[in-house]
């Protein structure tokens, strides 16, 4: 039990109850989320895992079901959810758009405040935090609706770091950005995991970004989870991905056209360095 | 014959503090030419603030130039009195997809540019059915907007566009707020409507796999061109994409590193399919290599 | 939590009343809500709750769905009656301290609440059955004649109209907001009536800005499909009156006479 950090247990969600349009959005949820483990969730549009990631810190409440967190029940009486959504960081799509304060530093001691911390310690979270993001010093009196699109959604995480998440929770933070914006953030996801042990939900749209950073797969379908494995396990079901409307990696198609053109290549390949490799191999290319 | 002329132009907007003093001026475009032929597919590439929006909004006069000119089909976009013909001419669809429907239905919506135009209302139904089918959303005329997908959203507006039937049409970042499914619904419905009505389709990106298909590239950067060609050519050329923000498909990626380790490939490789079929000359070669 | 709030919103369903002229349930709808104020007294109110019981019932909107819209002024519903319940003179059947309750408090506020729940189920029945964009044509056409005074009657029905279109959008818009500050540790429900207003502050900025960047891009959307102003413009879908609405116009004349009869007679 003790690296259970958060359990999902038996987790069910309708919208629109008591209608001719209820929609069964989480349908008998469950899994653990270890210390220190990097999962991606993924599933197209509509497939619960918004819904999903809102129950991580009680945004949400099941009809049935619950979580743990530590071995509490965060739904019941008078369990402390204020405290919970400080240590489940919750990162929302476009997240730039919940900005309100005058200055950057106004905007990332919000959660701290809300935190209950002193003064203090919540001009340290938060420049810790800022620093952290990656966000330079001249930023920090600055309006937060001055900056680029990339530097608001920095400012946005960091609001959310300066809480101390254990476990860090992204909605897809990658939604918008042009691709070294998108490759300059995710790095800076991998390092605050490296650094710092934080542990990592990415909800993903990006196959590629998923097999490239993640070590656990969750995918989610009408309101199930379908699969829950390590990357080259899921990714191996192409086919029944593609039927839910998600796919495999690129270089996977790629290694899988190769075989079938008759080249001894290694198909389970999910990266671009494990396509090189296995091709190089397969090719016994001598300089 | 060229249907868009954009030539030497350059936008300059004033930086304004607080107290609305001048800070400064920005130039997001920098003296761009280029000319469109009818039924080309453009693309035009780069990163976020490389002024490839300001430019798109020239084009069917939202915007009018601080500098330089825009013909669109002989109308210089300036001419007030052709503001209306330049927008039924050049249509224009944009990056969110909530913020550009109007109607509370989707035929209505469809509905709303031919009602500006003043075309009789036999004609309009007409033109809302053909431009639904077209992009294959005609099952949801009366869906509200509300409950349909972005890609299906998107599409929406697309048709929104086609009933007033334009020559060519701009599409500024339609893709940018959608899910891969919903990327790929938007990108058929362009380039069918490019292949089939031959509908002149400028295309506004940063996702590399869509300009794939494109005729030609341009991509921007400060506010100028900073390349053009072919897709094949530009994607030729890895690390000077990179240097602006940019990245290639990962197919195109994929054989790039297999080049760089070594490996006889030709540059500016786009689909799976060349990918196997370089490859497979490599093997013969090597092959070949080994018997001699 | 947003979610929970019906009135104003679009039913999807293929009934008599669905297809409906705009303007005859625009006009019938206030013809409804007159008769409600006509007479004091029960009958009447049963008649109008029969005939509305029967509107609905043709309508195909569920009656759970109706009664969900009313929990929204269910505190305004409960305050009427307590007033009315405690300040009205009259005979006194109970009294406790200095409260009374009378025995024509408590008929009158029977009454209120009656007229009360009749008004928003009616007025909800159309906003249920009408889309928007009918509603404003039907507000349009039957302003037609302040025209003649300089109202810019065109405008504002698009006003409305676009006002309409993007309720549902900005309601979704402020649950995220609220959500992600609640994410990030707000607390919207505890503290004084001071406290709570300054916690709203976080939700309001960004929903504010979220609502000029919507205007401004449909605007441009709007500009783009050569939208300029009323003139010139045809119509996709021209209001035309057909047998049903005739026979409506029949049918609720017919109840206006009940009424008048039942209230003036019974």
């Amino acid at each position: 039990m003790e690296d259970m950090k958060l359990i999902a247990d038996h987790l069910v969600y309708e919208y629109n109850k008591g209608t001719n349009q209820t929609v069964r959005a989480l349908d008998d949820v469950n899994f653990v989320i270890r210390t220190g483990e990097f999962i991606g969730l993924i599933g197209h549009t509509g497939s619960g895992k918004s819904t999903l990631v809102q129950h991580l810190n009680a945004l949400l409440k099941p009809d049935s079901g619950t979580i743990y967190y530590d071995g509490a029940d965060v739904f019941e009486k008078g369990y402390d959810r204020k405290a919970l959504r400080g240590k489940v960081g919750l990162v929302f799509q476009y997240p730039e758009h919940q900005l309100f304060e005058e200055t950057v530093f106004k905007e990332v001691c919000y959660g701290p405040i809300n935190m209950g911390l002193d003064t203090k310690e919540v001009e340290m979270t938060a420049y810790a935090a800022i620093k952290r993001v990656g966000l330079p010093d001249e930023c920090i009196d600055q309006s937060p609706f001055d900056l680029s699109g990339g530097q608001k959604r920095r400012v946005a995480i960091a609001s959310v770091l300066a809480m101390k998440p254990e476990i860090l929770v992204l909605d897809e933070p990658t939604a918008g950005l042009d691709p070294k914006g998108r490759d300059e953030l995710l790095s800076m996801i991998v390092e605050l995991r490296e650094k710092e042990g934080i542990t990592v939900v990415l909800v993903s749209h990006s196959m590629e970004d998923v097999a490239e950073y993640v070590e656990r797969i969750i995918v989610m379908d009408k309101g199930k989870i379908l699969y829950d494995d390590v990357p080259k396990a899921v990714f191996s079901h192409a086919e029944e991905l593609e039927a839910i409307g998600l796919a495999a990696p690129q270089v996977t198609y790629i290694l899988k056209d190769l075989k079938a053109a008759g080249f001894d290549v290694d198909t389970t390949g999910i990266t671009l360095a494990e396509a090189k490799e296995t091709i190089l191999q397969a090719l016994t290319w001598k300089h | 014959m060229g249907i868009i002329h954009i030539n030497k132009v350059k936008y300059e907007y004033i930086r304004r503090d607080e107290e609305n003093n001048v800070e400064g001026i920005t130039t997001a475009v920098d003296g761009v030419s280029l000319a469109v032929e009818p039924g080309e597919f453009i693309a035009i590439l780069g990163h976020n603030g490389s002024g490839k929006s300001t430019l798109a909004k020239h084009l069917n006069a939202i915007l009018c130039p601080s500098e330089g000119s825009v013909v669109v089909d002989g109308m210089d976009t300036q001419d007030e009195d052709h503001l209306l013909q330049i927008r039924q001419t050049a249509g224009m669809v944009f990056q969110n997809p909530d913020n550009q429907i109007i109607g509370q239905i989707v035929e209505e919506d469809v509905g709303f540019g031919p009602e500006n135009m003043g075309v009789p209302t036999k004609e309009i139904w007409e033109r809302v059915e053909e431009s639904l089918k077209a992009v294959g959303m005609y099952e949801y005329r009366s869906y509200s907007p509300n409950k349909l997908s972005g890609g299906q959203k998107q599409r929406v507006s697309i048709a929104s566009v086609i009933a007033m039937h334009p020559k060519c049409i701009i599409l500024d970042e339609p893709t940018a707020m959608l899910d891969p499914m919903g990327r790929k619904e938007v990108i058929r419905a362009v380039r069918a409507l490019n292949d089939v009505e031959k509908i002149t389709m400028i295309l506004i990106t940063h996702y590399m796999e869509e300009v794939i298909y494109a005729d030609r590239v341009f991509v921007m950067d400060k506010g100028k061109v900073a390349m053009s060609g072919t897709p094949k050519e530009i994607f030729s050329r890895v690390s000077e994409l990179r240097d602006l923000r940019l990245d290639v498909p990962q197919v195109t990626e994929l054989a790039y590193e297999l080049k760089c380790a070594g490996l006889p490939l030709p540059d500016g490789i786009l689909t799976r399919e060349e990918l196997t079929e370089a490859l497979q000359k490599v093997r013969k070669m090597r092959d070949r290599r080994e018997q001699e | 939590m947003l979610r929970d709030i019906t009135i104003g919103q679009y039913y999807s369903a293929d009934s008599v009343l669905h297809r409906m002229d705009p303007r005859t349930k625009l006009l019938g709808t206030m013809i409804y809500l007159v008769s409600l104020f006509l007479f004091d007294s029960a009958p009447v109110y049963a008649l109008a709750a029969v005939f509305l019981g029967v509107v609905i019932m043709l309508s195909k909107v569920p009656f759970s769905y109706m009664v969900k819209g009313l929990k929204s002024i269910l505190f305004l519903l409960l305050f009427t009656v307590f007033m009315n319940m405690l300040f009205v003179k009259g005979e006194v059947i109970w009294s406790f301290w200095k409260l009374q309750v009378t025995r024509e408090g408590l008929r009158k506020s029977g009454f209120m609440a009656a007229r009360l729940i009749l008004l928003i189920l009616g007025s909800n029945l159309m906003t249920l059955t009408t889309t928007p964009t009918r509603l404003t044509n039907a507000m349009e056409s039957v302003m037609k004649p302040l025209k003649l005074i300089k109202v810019p009657v065109h405008e504002i029905a698009m006003m409305m109209s676009i006002a309409l279109r993007f309720i549902p959008i900005l309601l979704d818009e402020t649950d995220k907001i609220m959500k992600a500050q609640l994410a990030r540790g707000a607390d919207f429900e505890s503290g004084n009536l001071i406290r709570k207003a300054k916690s709203m502050v976080p939700v309001l900025v960004p929903l504010f800005i979220s609502a000029f960047r919507r205007a401004n891009d449909l605007a441009m959307a709007m500009e783009a499909r050569c939208y300029h102003g009323g003139k010139g413009r045809t119509q996709m879908k021209p209001l035309k009156y057909a047998g049903r609405d005739f026979a409506a116009y029949a049918v609720l004349l017919l109840y206006l006479a009940g009424v008048i009869v039942i209230g003036k007679f019974l």
